[in-house]
C-alpha cells in the first residue's frame, strides 16, 4: 500500500515545521511506530512515527527544509509497488539548495516531482475555481487534508491581506551607540515572544497570591516515595494533582476567552513549564483529572525527560487548559507568570522555604512556599482566584485529599 | 398513531378490499395471524380462498406465487423470515425476477412476497440475518425496506399494485413502533427515498430499522451542535440516487448505516454512486457503519455489539468532521 508521510501539525498554531533529520533512509524497511524523522516546529524538535509498514521508497523534503502542515514529506510502500505521481529516481541526498526548491512552479501545471497536497475534492474544486494554489493553504482535516472550510476561511482573509514591507535599509550607526551582537532568534525563542507579548497585550492579567504550609505535604511525598513503588513523587506532581482537583471545583478557571466568549474545558490538561537551554517549553500532561497521583508522577517524568532531550511526541502537545510553573528549585522567593495563551491563567510557585509564622500566638518555624495566580480578568475575577487559592491550599496542607 | 403491524394489515385489507384479485397465503398466516401477527383476522373477513395457509416449503410458497401472478392474481406471499427465502431463492431470483424479460414481456409477474429480516431479538444466526443486499442485487425485482409505520403502509399498497416482483422486507424490531399514518389512500412511490431529517453537516443514509437509529444518533449530534441530514432510502431497488446526491451535495460529507454486512454491501453501493457522481462537492472520505460481519451470536450482549446502534454513529460522524486543529 502506498502511504503519503505528510508533516504533522502538532499543536494548534503550527503551520509549518522543519525536517531536522531522516533516521530512515530511502530503501530502509520501516514498521508502524517506528520514528522516521525529526522535526523542528516553531516551539521544539519531535519525532514523527511511520503509521504503516513497508519501504521508505522517497524522501521529498531534504533535512534543513521547511514546508508547510500536510506537506507529503515522504512515501511508504512495498518494495515494488509503483508509486503515482512520483518519478521513480534518486532523491537529492545534498542539501538542495532553499533558493532552488523554492522557484515558483508553473501556475497549474502539474508538477510530476510535486508532492500531492491531501485535499478533500470539494476544497480542489473551489481552489480551482478561485484560481488558489493548494500549497498556500494550510489544512486542518484528518492527515492535514486541506478541507472546504480551510479554503472558505484562506479565501475570507485574502483580501485583507497587507502588502509585505519591503526590507528597510540598516540604518547607519549612530554615534556614542554602545556596540553590540545581534543574534537571530530561534524559532523557539521567535514563538515564546510572540506568543508572550500577545498574552500581554490582549490578556489583562490581575495576580493573586498566598502562602502554603507545605509541612504535611513534604511528609507525605517522603513517606510515599519511601514505599519505594513507581516513580518517585515531586513537588510539582503534588502541585498538579492539587491543581486539577482545583479546576475540577473552578471550571471557569479551566477555560479561554475566545471570540467573545468563554470556552470552558471539559478535560483538564496540565502545562507543566520546562526550561531548556533554548528556552521556555510546555508539554502537557492530559486529563490529571482523570488520573492518580502515582500516575501523574510517572507520566510528568517521563513527559518532561522528553522535553528536555528534544524527543517530545504529538501528544504531548496536545493544548493545555492550565500551566504550572515552578520555579522552586531555584531559591525564589515567588514570582508572577505570564499567562500561556489561551489559556486563563497560570501558577507560578516559589521556593519552599522554613518561615517564622504565627500559630495561635507564638512564633514557629514551618515549611512554606509561596504561589501566585495570574488570571485573566476577561474570564475570572479576583474573589475567584482567591477562593480557587483557598481550595488549592486546602489540597496541600491537607494532602490525603491528593491521594484519596 | 398506530403500530407498524397495524399499519401493514391496514394496507393488506384495504388493497384486499379494493382488489379482488390480491390473495394471501404463508406459513401459520390463518390462525396464528402470519409470523408476526400481521395477517390476524383478514382470513375470518375475506374468506380461506383469499387468505390461506401453505406447508412448510418456502419454493413451494415463492413458486406457487409466481404462478399465480402469471396467472393474472395479485398474490402477497409470506415467509416466515428472509432467511427462509434461501430455500425459496430459485424461484425468487430464476423465475420471479426473469419471466417477464425471458419471455418478451407476454407477461408480468405482481407478486410481493413478504419476509422479516434483521436481527436484535436473539434468534441466532440462522434467522436474524439482513440478506436484501443479496436480493437487491438482483435486476428483476424490487425490494422495499420500509422504517416507520406510515411507509409500511404505503409501500405494501405501492407494492401489491406494482406490476413487477417486490421482495417487501419488513424488520422484526418495528412491529411495535408506532408513528402518524394517514388513513385510506395512502401510497408511496417504490424506488423514492425520503430526507427524513434535514441537515447542514453530514448526510447519513440508512434504511430499515437503521434510519431509526441514524435519527436518534442525529437527535444526539444535534444537542452537540451537529446537524446531520437523514436519507430513508426505502427502496433498495431501484434505489433513488437522486436523492441521496442531492443531500450530499448540500452537506459535502457522508455515512451509511445498514445493519447488513460490509463487504459488497447497500452502504458500498451508495459510497460508489456518490463518488461517481459527486466527486467534486465532497468533503471527506464516505464511510461506513454496517453489522459486524460475524454469524449474528445469540448471546445478547454479543448480538447488541454486533448490530450498529446510535453511539457507533456519532463517533464516526465526529470522526468525519474532526479537525487536527483544535
Amino acid at each position: 500500500m502506498v502511504t503519503e508521510v505528510v508533516m504533522p501539525k502538532m499543536g494548534y498554531d503550527m503551520t509549518e515545521g522543519t525536517i531536522v533529520r531522516w533516521r530512515k533512509q530511502e530503501g530502509d524497511e520501516v514498521k508502524r511506530g517506528d520514528i522516521i524523522a525529526e522535526v523542528e516546529t516553531t516551539k521544539v524538535t519531535v519525532e514523527v512515527e511511520a503509521y504503516s509498514s513497508g519501504i521508505l521508497r522517497k524522501i521529498l523534503v531534504s533535512e534543513g527544509q521547511t514546508v508547510p502542515v500536510g506537506e507529503v514529506v515522504a512515501i511508504i510502500a512495498d518494495r515494488d509497488e509503483p508509486i503515482p505521481g512520483v518519478a521513480e529516481k534518486a532523491a537529492p541526498r545534498e542539501r538542495v539548495p532553499q533558493a532552488v526548491k523554492e522557484a515558483p512552479r508553473p501556475e497549474g501545471a502539474d508538477d510530476e516531482e510535486a508532492p500531492r497536497i491531501p485535499a478533500s475534492p470539494i476544497a480542489r474544486r473551489i481552489a480551482r475555481e478561485q484560481g488558489l494554489d493548494l500549497r498556500q493553504v494550510t489544512g486542518t482535516g484528518p492527515g492535514g487534508r486541506i478541507i472546504k472550510e480551510d479554503i472558505e476561511g484562506f479565501l475570507a482573509k485574502r483580501p485583507a491581506e497587507a502588502p509585505r514591507p519591503s526590507p528597510t535599509p540598516v540604518a547607519a550607526a549612530a554615534p556614542h551607540e554602545i556596540s553590540y551582537e545581534e543574534r537571530e532568534l530561534s524559532r523557539l525563542r521567535q514563538t515564546i515572544a510572540r506568543r508572550m507579548a500577545e498574552s500581554k497585550r490582549v490578556a489583562p492579567h490581575f495576580y493573586v497570591t498566598s502562602e502554603i504550609d507545605m509541612t504535611e505535604a513534604l511528609k507525605l511525598r517522603q513517606g510515599l516515595n519511601a514505599l519505594g513503588e513507581g516513580a518517585k513523587i515531586s513537588v510539582t506532581d503534588m502541585l498538579v494533582k492539587a491543581a486539577a482537583k482545583t479546576l475540577q471545583e473552578f471550571p471557569e478557571v479551566n477555560a479561554s476567552f475566545a471570540d467573545g466568549k468563554i470556552r470552558v474545558y471539559r478535560r483538564i490538561n496540565i502545562g507543566i513549564a520546562v526550561a531548556l537551554d533554548q528556552g521556555l517549553v510546555t508539554p502537557v500532561l492530559p486529563d490529571c483529572d482523570k488520573k492518580p497521583l502515582a500516575q501523574i508522577a510517572r507520566e510528568a517524568k517521563e513527559l518532561v525527560e522528553r522535553a528536555r532531550t528534544g524527543r517530545m511526541r504529538q501528544e504531548d502537545l496536545t493544548p493545555g487548559t492550565f500551566t504550572i510553573s515552578n520555579l522552586g528549585m531555584f531559591d525564589v522567593d515567588d514570582f508572577v507568570a505570564v499567562i500561556n495563551p489561551p489559556e486563563a491563567a497560570v501558577l507560578a510557585v516559589g521556593s519552599v522555604i522554613p518561615r517564622p509564622v504565627v500559630v495561635g500566638g507564638e512564633v514557629k518555624v514551618a515549611d512554606r512556599m509561596r504561589v501566585t495566580l495570574s488570571a485573566d480578568h476577561r474570564v475570572t475575577d479576583g474573589a475567584v482566584a482567591a477562593r480557587f487559592l483557598q481550595r488549592f491550599k486546602l489540597f496541600l496542607e491537607q494532602p490525603l485529599h491528593l491521594v484519596s | 398513531m398506530i403500530t407498524y403491524r397495524e399499519a401493514l394489515h391496514h394496507a393488506l385489507r384495504e388493497e384486499m378490499t379494493r382488489d379482488e384479485r390480491v390473495l394471501i397465503f404463508g406459513e401459520d398466516v390463518v390462525a396464528y395471524g402470519g409470523a408476526y401477527g400481521v395477517t390476524s383476522g383478514l382470513a375470518k373477513d375475506f374468506g380461506e380462498k383469499r387468505v390461506f395457509d401453505a406447508p412448510i416449503a418456502e419454493g413451494v410458497i415463492a413458486g406457487a406465487a409466481v404462478g399465480a401472478a402469471m396467472g393474472g392474481l395479485r398474490p402477497v406471499a409470506e415467509l416466515m423470515t428472509i432467511n427462509f427465502a434461501l430455500l425459496a431463492a430459485d424461484q425468487i431470483i430464476n423465475h420471479a425476477a426473469k419471466v417477464m424479460h425471458m419471455f418478451g414481456g407476454q407477461m408480468s409477474v405482481p407478486l410481493v412476497i413478504r419476509a422479516v429480516g434483521g436481527g436484535g431479538a436473539q434468534l441466532a444466526s440462522t434467522h436474524s440475518q439482513s440478506l436484501e443486499p443479496m436480493f437487491a442485487h438482483v435486476p428483476g425485482l424490487k425490494v422495499v425496506t420500509p422504517a416507520t409505520p406510515a411507509d409500511g403502509k404505503g409501500l405494501l399498497k405501492s407494492a401489491i399494485r406494482d406490476d413487477d416482483p417486490v421482495l417487501f422486507i419488513e424488520h422484526a424490531l418495528l412491529y411495535r413502533v408506532r408513528g402518524e399514518v394517514p388513513e385510506g389512500e395512502h401510497l408511496v412511490p417504490l424506488g423514492k427515498a425520503a430526507v427524513k431529517r434535514e441537515g447542514k453537516d453530514i448526510t447519513l443514509v440508512a434504511y430499515s430499522r437503521m434510519t431509526l437509529v441514524a435519527l436518534q444518533a442525529a437527535d444526539l449530534l444535534s444537542q452537540e451542535g451537529i446537524e446531520a441530514e437523514v436519507v430513508d432510502l426505502r427502496s433498495l431497488r431501484p434505489l433513488d440516487t437522486e436523492t441521496v446526491l442531492a443531500s450530499v451535495r448540500k452537506t459535502h460529507r457522508a455515512l451509511t448505516v445498514e445493519e447488513a454486512w460490509r463487504t459488497y454491501g447497500i452502504g458500498a453501493e451508495i459510497a460508489s454512486r456518490i463518488q461517481e457522481e459527486a466527486f467534486d462537492d465532497l468533503d471527506a472520505p464516505i464511510r461506513r457503519i454496517s453489522g459486524v460481519e460475524v454469524p449474528l451470536p445469540y448471546a445478547k450482549n454479543l448480538e447488541q455489539a454486533a448490530i450498529p446502534d446510535a453511539q457507533r454513529v456519532m463517533k464516526a460522524v465526529k470522526e468525519l468532521l474532526a479537525r487536527t486543529g483544535v
